[in-house]
């Protein structure tokens, strides 16, 4: 009781409901001066940074703050700090470049991350490729277009059929179902299950190898192992791009495929494209990872 | 104590509080916002922008039905990982056309706004229909729908009327031909010429590959223009911003 006696002294808000008045007690000294400072912290931020709309922008604030200076700074730092690494990489003779250990661990790891990056979508996150949807394995030893370093950036820099890129890979196998007769399909699926060492039926296969030698021999060649000046698949191995049963290898014939992969350099990508060094990173990269020849 | 002895008066008039506290709220407002409506540097002038083309207009609309934004982004942040990652930051030219915007807020999905040109229409048409058939580890629902939805863009020129009028600049012509350049787009030996005059770089392909317009063309046409429309390499970034 005594304290709200003593709380008397102390000047009401003038306020009053009903005869219940409020008194209006001074606010703590260390909250009133931290609300001060805030006040003041406020209006120095608004000097510092960019902050209040003029007729035709901002105030860019003393303190030159500029989120797309400060990326295109965070970039050429790095950059700078992976210059000479860069650099060897952009201009190294690829078919050397396993034995400079330090230069290849270095395009090994850049080479990863791109890879992660921009080709697991397709090739998978650990480049195993989609088994039998068209999207290649990159880890075994087929290779569409060759498959040393060099093979690999060409590919890489250039795509496959790619229409920005006059040097880009391109084979078209046309799609014999407007060429040969429906038997002719079957008896050459036979032959081409025969000599892939798969079960077939050699009554249909001996006239599908007549069929073959006319049709298909000039791009997979006599014996069916493929070109790859032309991009012309191997028949003969296990390893099938779109599938190697009787139903995929008839639609393949009859109908062709024509798989396509980007240009990925930046001749014909702009800024999200990826530039020499880095495409000789993701090709070290890939070359590595099993397949590399 | 003058003007604060007045406050009597405000707080007994719930009528002249309720007011009053809207004009003070809209302080804030007018400050934050008005200004980005005439601002010269709000939206910064790239080459290459044009609005979307009645195809691609329609597969945003598939997009935003679908809710793709939930999961996905449209905004590459000025941050080194994400330049690294999805390429150039998104300037805010690349989506003066969108009503609404498809920033989008969080990244189950990754961000999309240069998704074009990255992958192939086959790819896009495996991925929509069965996306862990590409990508193993991906949680993405399947959308094999869109390619038996065939669309035949009755109403498409009242969409793009309902763009114009909130702004986008299309022209009454764009507007008359949009039913025959919806068309056209997923037909490459078409009479292609009006719609490339309209829509500079649109591509005219059949996304889907197979016959008639389905919302799996429209898609992936939207996807496929995505971020390739400004001319990076007459873009100078303004260091004000």
């Amino acid at each position: 009781m005594s304290k709200k006696d003593d709380k008397q002294e102390v000047e009401t808000t003038g306020h009053s409901w009903d005869g219940i008045e409020e008194y209006n007690n001074p606010l703590p000294r260390w909250w009133l001066w931290t609300f001060y400072v805030t006040i003041l912290w406020g209006v120095l931020y608004t000097i510092a940074y960019p902050a209040w709309p003029l007729i035709s922008g901002a105030t860019p604030g003393f303190l030159g703050f500029s989120t797309r200076a400060d990326v295109a700074e965070d970039i050429a730092a790095v950059d700078a700090a992976n210059a000479s690494n860069l650099e060897a990489l952009r201009t190294v003779e690829l078919a050397s470049l396993a034995s400079n250990t330090d230069l290849q661990n270095f395009a090994v790891n850049a080479g990863a991350a791109l890879f992660r990056a921009n080709c697991s979508q397709c090739h998978g996150a650990g480049a195993a490729g989609v088994q039998a949807s068209g999207y290649p394995n990159l880890l075994d030893d087929a290779w569409l277009w060759g498959g040393t370093v060099d093979d690999i950036a060409f590919t890489i820099s250039h795509g496959i059929r790619n229409e920005q890129s006059d040097d880009t890979r391109w084979s078209e196998m046309p799609a014999f179902g407007e060429i040969l007769e429906e038997e002719d399909i079957t008896n050459v699926v036979q032959f081409v299950r025969q000599i892939s060492g798969q079960d077939h039926d050699a009554a249909l296969a001996t006239p599908g190898a007549v069929v073959f030698e006319e049709n298909c021999s000039s791009c997979h060649g006599e014996a069916g192992m493929g070109d790859r000046e032309l991009g012309a698949p191997n028949l003969t191995d296990a390893i099938w791009l779109y599938g190697g049963s009787v139903e995929t290898l008839s639609d393949t014939v009859a109908n062709s495929r024509f798989g396509v992969m980007p240009a990925w350099s930046e001749e014909f990508r702009g800024a999200s494209g990826l530039s020499q060094a880095e495409i000789n990173a993701v090709a070290a990269y890939v070359h590595q990872l099993g397949g590399g020849e | 104590m003058g003007i604060l002895d007045k406050h009597k008066k405000l707080e007994t008039n719930a009528t002249l509080l309720l007011v009053c506290s809207f004009l003070v709220v809209t302080v804030g407002g007018i400050v934050e916002i008005a200004p980005l409506f005439y601002l010269e540097n709000t939206i910064e002038e790239v080459d290459g922008v044009r609005p979307y083309s009645p195809l691609e207009l329609t597969g945003r609309e598939v997009y935003i039905r679908e809710g793709c934004y939930v999961c996905h982004s449209q905004m590459i942040r000025p941050m080194r990982d994400e330049v690294e990652r999805y390429g150039h930051y998104s300037l805010a030219a690349e989506s003066m056309y969108d009503h609404p915007f498809q920033w989008g807020s969080k990244r189950t999905g990754p961000d999309l706004a240069r998704v074009g040109g990255r992958y192939s229409d086959e790819w896009h048409v495996d991925h929509f229909t069965d996306p862990q058939s590409v990508v193993p580890e991906s949680v993405m629902p399947k959308y094999a729908f869109l390619s038996e939805t065939l669309i035949d863009g009755e109403h498409i020129d009242e969409l793009l009327a309902t763009h114009a009028f909130v702004g986008v600049p299309y022209s009454d012509e764009m507007i008359d031909a949009a039913k025959s350049d919806f068309r056209v787009q997923i037909d490459p030996f078409g009479d292609i010429d009006g719609l490339l005059e309209r829509y500079p770089g649109a591509q005219v392909r059949n996304f889907d590959g197979e016959p008639g317009v389905s919302e799996m063309d429209a898609l992936i046409a939207y996807m496929q223009m995505l971020g390739t429309l400004v001319d990076f390499s007459t873009f100078e970034a303004d260091a004000s911003r």
